[in-house]
């Protein structure tokens, strides 16, 4: 220790430092790349989703109502043709674009479908329920209302885009 | 905090003596660069060694994205070459690694020999060595497939004409490596089968008796 106190380096403290030193610079040129390379999909965010045309105008009611649709999907190497569920209504002029994808932990809901909760969206799976406008009814497991689709009324045709979480 | 770490498990479980074996051993003279020069032909086996840990290491990471499937598994390098950050820098690893090992293993294999290394009592050494060898040049073979493209297939195409022409077994070999009468989707599954699985589980036995029995048998004398 004495020989630090006069900022002398013995030879052993030398040969520690330089070695530990350009040991850990090559342990981190193969670890760096390799970390990043593994953890890429977590840092690169989600590809852009097109606008889908998925329904007419014409067709909306007040009542939600279920349209399917198909769209492209791009999953790393494999291109595939996925179908989507969104429930459209008419809420006076605007049109609003549910996710069926129940907000608790993701079953898919069906709009009036059990006779004790008419009017309502309702999950199978734990029995979650929401309002006609996708809010969540107290006291049934969702946390939050079901999402909403990025949605484009363009020439009297409704576009949708990925869902979106209003918290 | 490291130190304090260790001496925790240390008193608990008196590693010192486990790794002490294993790294403090001296070096002799003849194999000390720091004394001769020269002697730098005898790090060719610790680099071998090195280059054999990186194909180890950038593998695991290849097979992340990688799918030994005759539809996706050309589509999947692709992407993990051009899409993925630094995925041209881990398959560069795993490519230019793969002749690396097989020119490191031959310095190496060059160096025992014209230092009469080989000799007794270390003929089983050598023995270890020459099935290492072996499989490392079928880690190479069966590696080459896994891309599936143009020179993946033709490679093996030949590779398994060759192992056909062999007397007797030949026709019995070529089916068995194929997975059947044709290139193809069986054998890029066992190829890849082989290349990350049976392949390097043998290489690490093997790479674990060649060290036991160096360690057991220092290092040979000097000329």
């Amino acid at each position: 220790m004495s020989s630090e106190k006069e900022h002398r380096v013995s030879r052993r403290q030398f040969l520690t430092y330089t070695l530990t030193g350009v040991g850990g610079f090559m342990a981190a040129g193969i670890a760096l790349p390799l970390t990043r390379f593994a953890l890429d999909p977590a840092l690169e965010g989600g590809d852009e989703q097109e606008m889908v045309a998925v329904a007419s105008v014409d067709e909306l009611t007040e009542e939600p109502q279920r349209f399917d649709y198909s769209f492209e999907q791009e999953d790393a190497w494999h291109t595939s043709e996925v179908t989507q569920t969104a429930w459209l209504y008419l809420d006076g002029d605007e049109v609003v674009a549910l996710s069926p994808v129940c907000t608790h932990l993701g079953c898919t809901v069906d709009w009036d479908s059990n006779e004790d909760f008419p009017n309502q969206f309702f999950c199978p799976c734990h029995g979650g329920r929401f309002e006609k406008d996708g809010v969540n009814v107290a006291g049934t497991p969702p946390t939050r209302p079901l999402d909403v689709y990025e949605m484009e009324v363009r020439d009297g045709t409704v576009y949708l885009g990925r869902p979106i979480s209003r918290d | 905090m490291l130190q304090k770490i260790y001496d925790w498990v240390d008193e608990r479980l008196d590693i010192t003596p486990m790794w002490r074996d294993i790294a403090d051993h001296e070096v002799p003279e003849h194999v000390n660069p720091a004394h001769h020069f020269s002697a730098f032909v005898y790090c060719f086996g610790g680099l071998t060694f090195f280059t054999v840990v990186i194909q180890i290491l950038s593998g695991m990471f290849l097979t992340m994205y990688y799918v030994p499937d005759i539809i996706n598994a050309y589509e999947s390098v692709y992407y993990l070459q051009n899409e993925v950050t630094f995925g041209v820098i881990v398959r560069g690893m795993h490519h230019w690694g793969a002749s690396l090992v097989i020119v490191m293993m031959f310095l190496h294999t060059l160096r025992v020999f014209f230092t009469g290394s080989y000799k007794k009592p270390r003929e089983l050494n050598w023995v270890v060595g020459v099935l290492m060898f072996f499989v490392i040049l079928g880690l190479g073979f069966t590696g080459y497939l896994l891309p599936w493209d143009m020179k993946a297939y033709f490679a093996t195409v030949v590779g398994l004409e060759i192992a056909e022409s062999v007397p007797v077994v030949g026709d019995f070999t070529k089916t068995l490596l194929a997975g059947g009468e044709i290139v193809g989707a069986q054998t890029l599954a066992r190829f890849f089968a082989i290349h990350v699985f049976f392949l390097p589980g043998a290489l690490l036995g093997l790479l674990g008796a060649h060290f036991y029995m160096i360690r057991k048998q220092g290092i040979s004398g000097p000329l």
